[in-house]
């Protein structure tokens, strides 16, 4: 087995309104893999993605303690460059959101704030980034465009071509197809497949079976604790916690 | 018992309502009843004197005769000097209470001052810059000291309309930034501060028209009652419009009417065309809007 891309060492997170988020978590992210955070709402899987590409900076938090290490680096370190961090960690949300310009502009954004001056290479980033999210044939001929003149499922994988300008090592997606039909989140599932060979993926799916269906890792979440985690194939079919067993056969959430 | 339930209350119940809305007619119209008279009456009296000659012209005889071009090029000095001092200021502090400043006692000191500040009355402004700018800093009557005190009495405005521009900018484009690797300055600077570039600009020029059209802060500072030259550098004193009009209604007998009419339609139409450029930003922004 690989060694862990992120590990997530005895992570504790509490809001400044005194809600404790998340709870002496300990968890591994796989490499290369479709790592799943799933469980109720409220079971602190948004403010766990938060906390690994340091978003929760922008939020009240009120204390964090514990480590997460990235490449084995703890990014919770004030040290710690956020800007290079979320470079490295792409953030996908739950609506799409795209920044009130064009396509193209959507797209090169980040290589922009990075520092990348060069037109050309910019130019030639935004292709490949579109046609990875397979976005490329359908945009092509009006990048210039508003982003939000695109259907929602266009939208959101032109979130992800916005990330994967940048060529990011994990990619997080927080219910990236909570809004979306069911053709379109076939779609961008098929597409994470894809890219898991690259990138490692963490999400936190909005459903249980879009959980068991794209899983290679899964861990379950409960009111900010760590419940279960395990291989996806085994997590689903043969969960060893009662709650666990509960959530997945449907006895609550 | 309830009333609505009684036959024929819905008749009453409309009749009411149609009886209302009409008065709320009658009442709106009232209210803009005035401007429409005062406009109309302006135009009609002042329009015969409204000619080039009269724009491009120095004042004569007294200014009795002649045209009004120093009072109006004065303005323009005033408002552009204006502008320079209190624009940059203005919209950096808004910037600042918008994105930057922590909620403490500081910057509530600041959000009063800034209150308090709106609601001087003009004068006072004139007196503060008579003080500071004119006597203690040695400026002198001159453009610079009237556009220092105009600049000071339209900062509050522009430093309201900049923080609530820059308020109403969705929060979720933030985040996004943020999650782009933008730093804070760069997803303001990149696509906060463009979202709200209309609503600042219809601010600023708002403020500016307010200043443009003052007679009380610049009457000590930098307004001369007659220049027999155009000014030529911004220690010089300068006639305006308002004070201009102030000066030939009040201070020149056996003036002609036509002239007192003429200048206060071109100070109108300043005053408008900087109205109705504010209102196109605003309405064009809102139209392009994506959120």
């Amino acid at each position: 087995m690989n060694e862990a891309k992120i590990a997530i060492r005895n992570y504790c997170l509490r809001y400044s309104d005194g809600v404790q988020a998340l709870k002496n978590v300990d968890l591994d992210i796989h490499p290369n893999a479709i790592n799943v955070l799933f469980g109720p709402a409220g079971g602190g899987k948004s403010s766990l993605l938060r906390s690994i590409n340091r978003l929760i900076d922008m939020a009240d938090a009120e204390e964090t303690s514990g480590e997460i290490l990235f490449n084995g680096k703890n990014i919770l370190d004030k040290e710690t460059d956020v800007s290079w961090l979320r470079r490295k960690i792409g953030m996908v949300f739950s609506r799409p959101i795209p920044l009130p310009k064009s396509i193209f502009e959507n797209v090169a954004f980040g290589l922009e704030v990075a520092g990348e001056k060069d037109k050309d290479a910019i130019r030639a980033t935004v292709e490949r980034a579109l046609r990875q999210a397979y976005l490329w044939e359908e945009v092509y001929d009006r990048l210039d465009d508003p982003g939000n003149s695109l259907s929602g499922g266009q939208q959101q994988r032109l979130c992800l071509a916005r990330i994967l300008a940048f060529e990011p090592q994990v990619i997080m997606l927080d219910e990236p197809t909570s809004a979306l039909d069911p053709v379109i989140t076939a779609r961008i599932e098929s597409l994470l497949q894809e890219i898991k060979k690259d990138i490692t993926i963490i999400i936190a799916p909005h459903n249980m079976s879009q959980s068991a269906r794209i899983a290679d890792y899964a861990s379950f979440f409960l009111q900010g604790e760590l419940v279960e985690f395990g291989e996806g194939s085994k997590l689903f079919v043969n969960p060893q916690d009662q709650r666990t067993q509960d959530y997945v056969e449907g006895r609550f959430g | 018992m309830n009333t609505a339930n009684k036959p024929g209350a819905i008749t009453t119940r409309k009749v009411k309502d149609s009886f209302g809305y009409t008065l709320i007619h009658i009442i709106s119209f009232f209210t803009i009843l005035p401007i429409i008279g005062i406009v109309l009456y302006i135009i009609y009296n002042g329009a015969p004197t409204l000619t080039w000659d009269f724009l491009t012209s120095m004042p004569a005889n007294g200014m009795k005769a002649g045209g009004i071009l120093p009072a109006i090029v004065g303005t323009l000095y005033l408002t552009i000097g204006t502008a320079i001092f209190s624009v940059p200021l203005g919209v950096a502090a808004g910037i600042y209470l918008a994105e930057y400043a922590p909620h403490n006692n500081w910057t509530r000191i600041i959000r009063i001052a800034i209150i308090s500040l709106a609601g001087i009355p003009s004068v006072v402004y004139g007196l503060f810059g008579l003080g500071m700018f004119v006597l203690f800093l040695k400026l002198g009557n001159s453009i610079l000291s009237a556009s220092l005190t105009l600049a000071i009495m339209t900062l509050p405005t522009i430093i309201s309309t900049t923080e609530e521009a820059m308020r109403v900018v969705p929060e979720r484009f933030r985040v996004v930034c943020g999650s782009l690797g933008a730093t804070k300055w760069q997803g303001i600077r990149r696509i906060i501060l463009p979202e709200a570039m209309p609503g600042i600009l219809t601010g600023v020029i708002l403020g500016l028209e307010r200043a443009a059209g003052e007679t009380a802060p610049i009457l000590f500072t930098g307004a001369t009652f007659f220049l027999p030259h155009l000014p030529t550098s911004p220690l010089d004193a300068t006639m305006a419009l308002p004070y201009h009009i102030f000066v030939i209604s009040t201070q020149v007998p056996g003036m002609p009417l036509q002239i007192q009419f003429g200048s206060v339609l071109v100070l109108l139409i300043f005053v408008l065309i900087m109205n109705i450029w504010a209102t196109t930003i605003r309405n064009r922004a809102r139209r392009r809007r994506q959120w």
